[in-house]
């Protein structure tokens, strides 16, 4: 192709490169990273990336915060979709002590789960529009997400960073008026997600802008640890609820869409396919709710009822214990990992018996994926880096942590 | 409902309105902030949320973000600032022209918020000096709209010779900040 | 040919009769315990052995046990099978005072970034690794900070009194 001829030109070039400095304060950069890039003319022959601008040490933290108070600082890693992050870490410490939900409360996660994902792909297929010059689906799409956000505060009083669900269940059953809104919400929200999606995904200007731009083959993405949709859209079928089922994913029938390229224009129209795919699962969940209990019997980690609490001798010990973290919590090291917005969140927990982990080491999908960026971009213009970056969806809470 | 902006005090006649210089430009100026967004995490998302539809921050004059320090008013600094970035910054700080403010959304930017850690700045006033802070984790659409009139409030009320005075350059000095 | 622990221990042990000093399966992962001498020949063979076909490298982290002597630095490496959909662990442990071990970077591009992370937060030197150099932290840091030894926050602020968190300065430097 073009590229490869232009590349064996590269030895007469001598001293005609410019470098271009990106950010690390940029408005196309949808975060903090900075990258050197190595320019000739409207063309990159490298990049160098920088990142750490938002380095808040996370692992160190958590070695210091109780069991319970982690659960808001995994919210801060993809803040775009914080009840993932939220209920994978709750997941890891039920898998630590093992503990078995009921239904009810697998399938309420569940839920949550997959709203969290639409509001994740509705933000960077948004954003990749606005990287292209269509603002319009951007400013529809956010209605949209603030509806997801009222149905968060039905459940827990947050909109963004949500600390939902608890050890052992989810904090609350669901009250009528999340009833009512989601079921408003997934009669309303398909349409106007049909609206967006016919902007966009046979415009000839944006197919012209993605297509081709940041393609990355299927054995280099595998050797790069990419997972989710970056890996779905460059043809590779992994995705964490089908491989290792958490939280009866397995009772669900879903599809995993794969591109063919790698490209922008996979990405998007993956992620699309999977807001779709998400909506599916959603109504199965709810349809399916079954009755009982929304969380499981460990009160040695649940905070018991509180009219129990100032009736009953142990359920005021245990209220004291949770709150003051006394648990005995057991000896191992735990690897869980669930399918977040980018791909496989991974939480390494390593514990000693102590109130805190002893290691807990955070498996961050932007970060691992991030690394490819100079070869994507390599050879490409520099629109389409833009192009690129934002198609990755890479969240600067998630690969600094 | 439409609220319009306040005429300032002054005396007024057919075709003509008399005002001191400081209230007029005062007007003018709290009405038309052109914003710096420097978003860092996540309370860059709720004012991507505040710039939507539904929280609209256009109504208050601030159509045109900029994102050239050059051309801005307002940096507002929404999220983690860690140690690795104040220096970029005190930068973007300086490379605005006066008269300048700065807003620092988030408890984060307030005051280092949740990480108390070794790489996080505690807080953006150990590095420039801020004008008008808005706490939350992250705060809501509405209080960041709160903190917005508040600037405005301040900027309708700035004298003019303020940023010529002794104790702003005192201020400036004590950041160092030429 | 369906693979599980018992199988993959089995074929491990195999290739590498010496090589495994110790194996447990905590929560249903297989997790052998090697030197560091014999890390790059084992994950190879995972990576290239039609049966076992570790393609994947999940996750590297690096932990510190300070308590243990000649055997403070760990570095645990997750391996992930997608064909035969099994995952390994695989730790090295090797003293603080010489922390160099080979790195995997020749095997999957994958582990730059990770050694990189874990050489900015332990000071584990990545031998082979094409540049090893602080990534998160700031570039002109001297300590280590994921070490136990030192402690979470900064103990220049001035705007915060550890008593009122009920701190008194010296955590994580007495770990017990």
């Amino acid at each position: 192709m073009q590229v490869q001829s232009y590349f064996s030109s590269l030895d007469n070039l001598d001293g005609e490169l410019a470098t271009l400095n990106l950010g690390p304060t940029h408005p196309a950069t949808h975060g903090i990273f900075q990258n050197v890039l190595k320019m000739d003319g409207e063309r990159i022959v490298s990049a160098e990336p920088t990142i750490g601008y938002i380095h808040r040490a996370f692992e160190k933290l958590a070695e210091r915060r109780p069991y319970n108070q982690i659960a808001p600082i995994t919210d801060r890693l993809n803040y775009c979709s914080s009840p993932i992050n939220n209920m994978g870490w709750h997941m890891t410490v039920e898998k630590l002590i093992g503990c078995e939900l009921p239904k009810r409360a697998q399938y309420m996660r569940v839920i949550i789960m997959e709203l969290a994902r639409i509001a994740d792909h509705l933000v960077c297929n948004a954003v990749i529009g606005v990287d292209t010059g269509a603002l319009t689906g951007f400013t529809y799409m956010f209605q949209e997400r603030e509806r997801i956000y009222e149905i968060y505060e039905e459940v827990c009083g947050a909109r963004l960073t949500t600390n939902i669900g608890r050890i052992g269940g989810m904090e609350r059953d669901f009250s009528p008026e999340f009833h009512e809104k989601l079921q408003k919400f997934l009669k309303d929200f398909p349409a106007k997600f049909e609206e967006f999606n016919s902007l966009l995904e046979r415009n000839r200007i944006f197919m012209d802008r993605t297509i081709g731009a940041g393609p990355i083959a299927p054995d280099r993405a595998l050797a790069y640890g990419f997972t989710g949709p970056n890996l779905r859209a460059a043809g590779v079928d992994y995705d964490v609820r089908v491989m290792e089922p958490y939280s009866s994913y397995d009772d669900f029938e879903f599809d995993i869409p794969i591109g063919k390229e790698g490209d922008t224009y996979d990405r998007f129209v993956v992620r699309q396919e999977e807001i779709r795919q998400s909506l599916r699962i959603i109504r199965q969940a709810y349809e399916n709710l079954p009755q009982g209990k929304c969380h499981a019997d460990v009160p040695a980690f649940y905070l018991p009822e509180k009219p129990d609490v100032y009736t009953k001798m142990e359920a005021l010990i245990y209220h004291f214990k949770v709150v003051m973290q006394e648990t005995p919590i057991p000896v191992g090291e735990v690897y869980h990992a669930v399918e977040g917005g980018n791909g496989e969140l991974g939480f390494y927990l390593v514990s000693d018996g102590g109130r805190t982990p002893y290691r807990l080491h955070f498996r961050r999908p932007c970060f691992i994926y991030y690394q490819a960026y100079p070869e994507m971009v390599k050879g490409s213009m520099l629109s389409d880096a833009i192009l690129t970056m934002s198609s990755m969806n890479v969240i600067a809470g998630e690969l600094d942590a | 409902m439409i609220n319009k902006s306040e005429m300032p005090e002054g005396y007024g006649g057919e075709g003509f309105f008399a005002t001191s210089l400081s209230k007029a430009v005062g007007v003018a100026r709290a009405n038309s902030i052109w914003p710096l967004p420097f978003a860092t995490s996540c309370c860059g998302i709720e004012f991507m949320a505040t710039m939507g539809t539904d929280y609209d921050l256009a109504r208050f004059g601030m159509e045109r973000l900029s994102f050239s320090p050059r051309q801005a008013d307002l940096l507002m600094v929404m999220g983690t600032i860690a140690k690795k970035m104040g220096p970029i910054l005190k930068q973007v700080y300086m490379q605005m022209a006066e008269p300048k403010w700065v807003i620092a959304v988030g408890a984060c930017a307030s005051s280092g918020g949740i990480f108390d850690t070794y790489s996080v700045l505690q807080g953006i006033d150990k590095v420039i000096p801020v004008d008008v802070y808005v706490p939350g984790c992250p705060p809501r659409p509405e209080q960041i709209i709160d903190g917005i009139m508040k600037i405005q409030e301040l900027v309708k009320n700035e004298p003019l010779r303020r940023r010529h005075s002794p104790e702003y350059q005192h201020l400036m000095e004590k950041y160092q900040i030429a | 040919m369906n693979l599980d622990n018992g199988t993959l221990l089995a074929a491990i042990e195999r290739q590498f009769p010496t090589a495994i000093l110790s194996h447990s399966e905590p929560h249903g992962m297989l997790t052998i315990e090697t030197s560091r001498e014999k890390i790059v020949e084992m994950l190879r063979f995972l990576k290239e052995d039609s049966e076992t076909d570790m393609n994947f490298l999940t996750s590297l982290c690096a932990v510190h046990y300070p308590k243990q002597e000649d055997r403070e630095m760990c570095v645990v490496y997750h391996l992930h099978s997608f064909r035969q959909n099994l995952r390994l662990r695989v730790k090295i442990f090797f003293p603080v005072n010489d922390p160099n071990t080979p790195t995997m970077t020749t095997l999957w591009p994958a582990a730059n970034w990770m050694e990189r992370q874990e050489y900015d937060f332990f000071g584990v030197q990545f031998t082979g690794h094409p540049d090893l150099r602080r990534i998160l932290n700031v570039d002109d840091m001297e300590v280590f900070p994921m070490r136990k030894e030192y402690r979470l926050e900064d103990g220049t602020r001035t705007d915060k009194d550890d008593r009122f968190f009920g701190r008194d300065g010296h955590e994580g430097i007495e770990f017990d």
